[in-house]
């Protein structure tokens, strides 16, 4: 191997890692104050229709534009985020169907398609899409320029949102209240942590960060929008938080290497090897797979990071 | 006084009701969503239910999407009741797809009867061989199983895609003028068509027949047999199971197998009654698998609630082909199946809780005071 397939693989990883990177670390919130959400490809696709829909038609300045639209994608993917906190939370409905109903309701023939087809941008080629930044005038520095130095502003955004999470959850007391949320919630509604709050607030900031992954799809890796474009990375992205042990550095790991995989047939490709599209196609699946057994049968066995509480509703104590 | 309390059972008039209640909110909500986005709701639904029942062929179309969901929807049935995940119905389904469609191919010719028998047993073990790999992995490893059958629904439609378009598969036609041009499965002998009944101008699917017998004999197994208590004991309480020595690895294999099963013969169906071609792009599109979900959802996990609700959602999904354009989007099929999910599952809280005005009756300390864990989610 020689070090151009090297960078081109490891730009592609970074490119097609970044949504599952923002997409897993707010699962990874939501799930650790113990609210599995399944609706992470849903949020996805609609962060992705929406940032598509408003840099297209929002006029002025393509930075103002960009920033709208990377807003919208937010909102959008925590107001499906709401609905699910609300039957899980408040409700109390079993977890896994109500996040699947989330991914039919905005999924690939749902909400989002819809809106795609309203806002008529299903054949539009974007205008404002994000470009790679030249950090420091470094880019041209063999390997590390165009793996880290010549990222656009998403990725670099990402990884200060990773390096903010992991210090939330791990140095700050909100950080530990949300871990004893996802752990054990009597104990920390005992100490006075309002837990119904904190399970709120953690699932709509989690579909916030689902609606930014999908909108990496529309802003950067392709300039189109089309009806299921995340071609199920929610779900990787779901799986990723358990391989990671609800660990954000582990995550970005997990997340490049998915990344890496999913462009793997096309790096391959264009250097001259010759197998079925869709044996590169499958791999990240069967991948996911193959880790999610590995992760189950050694590591987990001791149950490292999986919240306590994790899809159980929490009912007050009131008699 | 007015208190909120827990109905402890949920009585039979509201298993009837909430269904019902649920599809008349999910009307009014997907209304308005349509009032909003610029269309006429009552324009609509008139239209939908024209496309769906009264229109010439309507109920034909209908019946067309309701066998795969009656299948596929008895399959999430059996296996959300306790509470195995399998949400890989898409998968076991094209590979019962790829199975049936092998043993069509190979036996075309075959006395008609043992001919269906042959091809609703290579879809069935197919899909069933398909959702062994997430059974075992759950019951074995403790895999998750949601995440497992869901990646294998990508690989499986991949791996119909390789049969067809990029391999000289058994599956493919490699010789007539238009498989030239562009890739195509091979046509089963016309001989192979399973048979419909003829009922004046509608058409009921073969398919649709063998459904409704199985989802009488699923219930059959679920109240009258040792397997069935057993599964139903595991879905209401795995410790409980666990306490009296059930296998519940067994258990989680057998559900598995019999969800794989039944989705795999959606698949048989879509060869023998409908498609009579192996042919990924159409199965892929109509994603009976995940509306499965919707269907067992809607049906509250009941196998003969699902013949009726199978008829309901593939009225819907005709609607949504039938009427697919500028009036009524693809993507309003999905919406209205998620706002119908969530209004069952609103719902099924209403009726978990009553309000009872005047005196609290007293009741036995201790007994009821151990709330939160017994709230099955």
């Amino acid at each position: 191997m020689n070090a151009d397939l090297i960078v081109s693989i490891a730009v592609s990883a970074i490119a097609y890692g970044t949504p599952l990177v923002l997409a897993g670390l707010g699962e990874l919130l939501a799930e650790r104050s113990g609210v599995l959400n399944l609706g992470v490809e849903g949020m996805m696709l609609m962060g992705a229709v929406t940032a598509f829909f408003v840099s297209q038609t929002l006029g002025g300045p393509g930075l103002a534009v960009l920033v709208a639209a990377i807003i919208a994608a937010a909102l959008a993917g925590a107001a499906l985020a709401l609905i699910h906190a609300f039957l899980s939370i408040t409700v109390r409905v079993n977890q896994i169907v109500s996040g699947l109903a989330l991914t039919i309701f905005a999924g690939t023939i749902g909400l989002s398609s819809y809106a795609g087809q309203v806002w008529g941008v299903g054949g539009q080629h974007g205008v404002h899409q994000l470009v790679k930044l030249d950090v420091l005038g470094l880019s041209d520095v063999p390997v590390v320029g165009p793996i880290l130095l010549n990222q656009d502003a998403f990725v670099y955004f990402s990884w200060v949102l990773v390096a903010l999470v992991t210090f939330y959850l791990f140095r700050t007391r909100f950080g530990l209240y949300l871990r004893a949320v996802g752990e054990s919630p009597r104990s920390a509604d005992a100490m006075g942590i309002n837990v119904t709050r904190y399970r709120y607030v953690h699932t709509i900031i989690g579909g916030a960060f689902a609606g930014l992954g999908g909108a990496y799809f529309t802003l950067a890796i392709a300039p189109i929008w089309t009806d299921g474009l995340t071609a199920g990375d929610g779900w990787i992205a779901i799986a990723l938080v358990i391989f990671a042990f609800w660990r954000p550095d582990l995550l970005v790991v997990g997340a490049y290497l998915f990344g890496a995989l999913s462009s793997l047939g096309f790096t391959l490709q264009t250097h001259g090897v010759q197998l079925p599209s869709e044996f590169f196609s499958s791999l990240p699946y069967i991948m996911t797979v193959v880790v999610l057994a590995a992760a189950s049968t050694t590591l987990a066995r001791r149950r490292i990071g999986t919240p306590a509480a994790l899809g159980v509703p929490y009912v007050r104590e009131e008699s | 006084m007015i208190a909120i309390e827990r109905n402890l059972v949920t009585p039979r008039w509201q298993r009837v009701a909430l269904p019902i209640v649920s599809l008349v909110m999910a009307s009014i909500i997907a209304g308005i969503v349509l009032a909003v986005s610029g269309h006429d709701p009552i324009g609509t639904y008139q239209q939908i239910y024209a496309a769906s029942f009264t229109a010439d062929g309507a109920l034909t179309a209908t019946f067309i999407y309701a066998t795969p969901l009656l299948f596929t929807g008895l399959g999430v049935a059996i296996a959300f009741r306790m509470h195995v995940w399998n949400i890989g119905g898409e998968g076991q389904l094209y590979m019962g797809a790829v199975g049936a469609s092998g043993v069509g191919l190979l036996c075309g010719g075959w006395p008609l009867p043992i001919l269906i028998v042959m091809m609703a047993l290579g879809g069935a073990l197919a899909g069933l061989a398909w959702a062994l790999i997430p059974g075992l992995l759950r019951a074995y490893l403790r895999t998750n199983e949601i995440l497992v059958s869901l990646m294998l629904n990508y690989v499986a439609g991949l791996f119909m895609y390789y049969l067809i378009y990029d391999s000289t598969s058994f599956w493919r036609d490699l010789t007539s003028s238009s498989a030239l041009v562009f890739p195509q499965g091979k046509n089963l002998l016309p001989s192979s068509d399973w048979p419909g009944i003829l009922l004046g101008s509608f058409t009921l699917p073969f398919g649709f027949v063998l459904g409704a017998v199985l989802a009488v004999l699923l219930l059959a197994l679920f109240r009258f047999t040792r397997f069935g208590f057993e599964m139903r004991v595991m879905g209401d309480s795995p410790a409980a199971a666990n306490y009296a020595g059930m296998r519940t690895r067994r258990t989680i294999v057998a559900v598995m197998a019999l969800s794989g099963a039944l989705a795999g013969l959606a698949g048989a169906s879509q060869i023998g009654d409908f498609g009579h071609v192996l042919d990924p792009r159409g199965l892929e599109q109509a994603g009976y698998g995940y509306t499965g979900i919707v269907v067992a959802a809607l049906a509250m996990y009941n196998p003969l609630a699902v013949v009726i609700v199978s008829i309901l959602i593939g009225a819907l999904t005709n609607a949504g082909f039938a009427l697919q354009g500028p009036t009524f989007p693809i993507g309003l099929v999905g919406t209205m199946e998620g706002i119908i999910l969530f209004s069952v599952l609103g719902g099924e809280f209403l009726g978990r809780y009553r309000i009872r005005f005047g005196r609290a009756p007293a009741r036995a300390p201790g007994l009821d005071d151990e709330p939160g864990a017994e709230v099955a989610p």
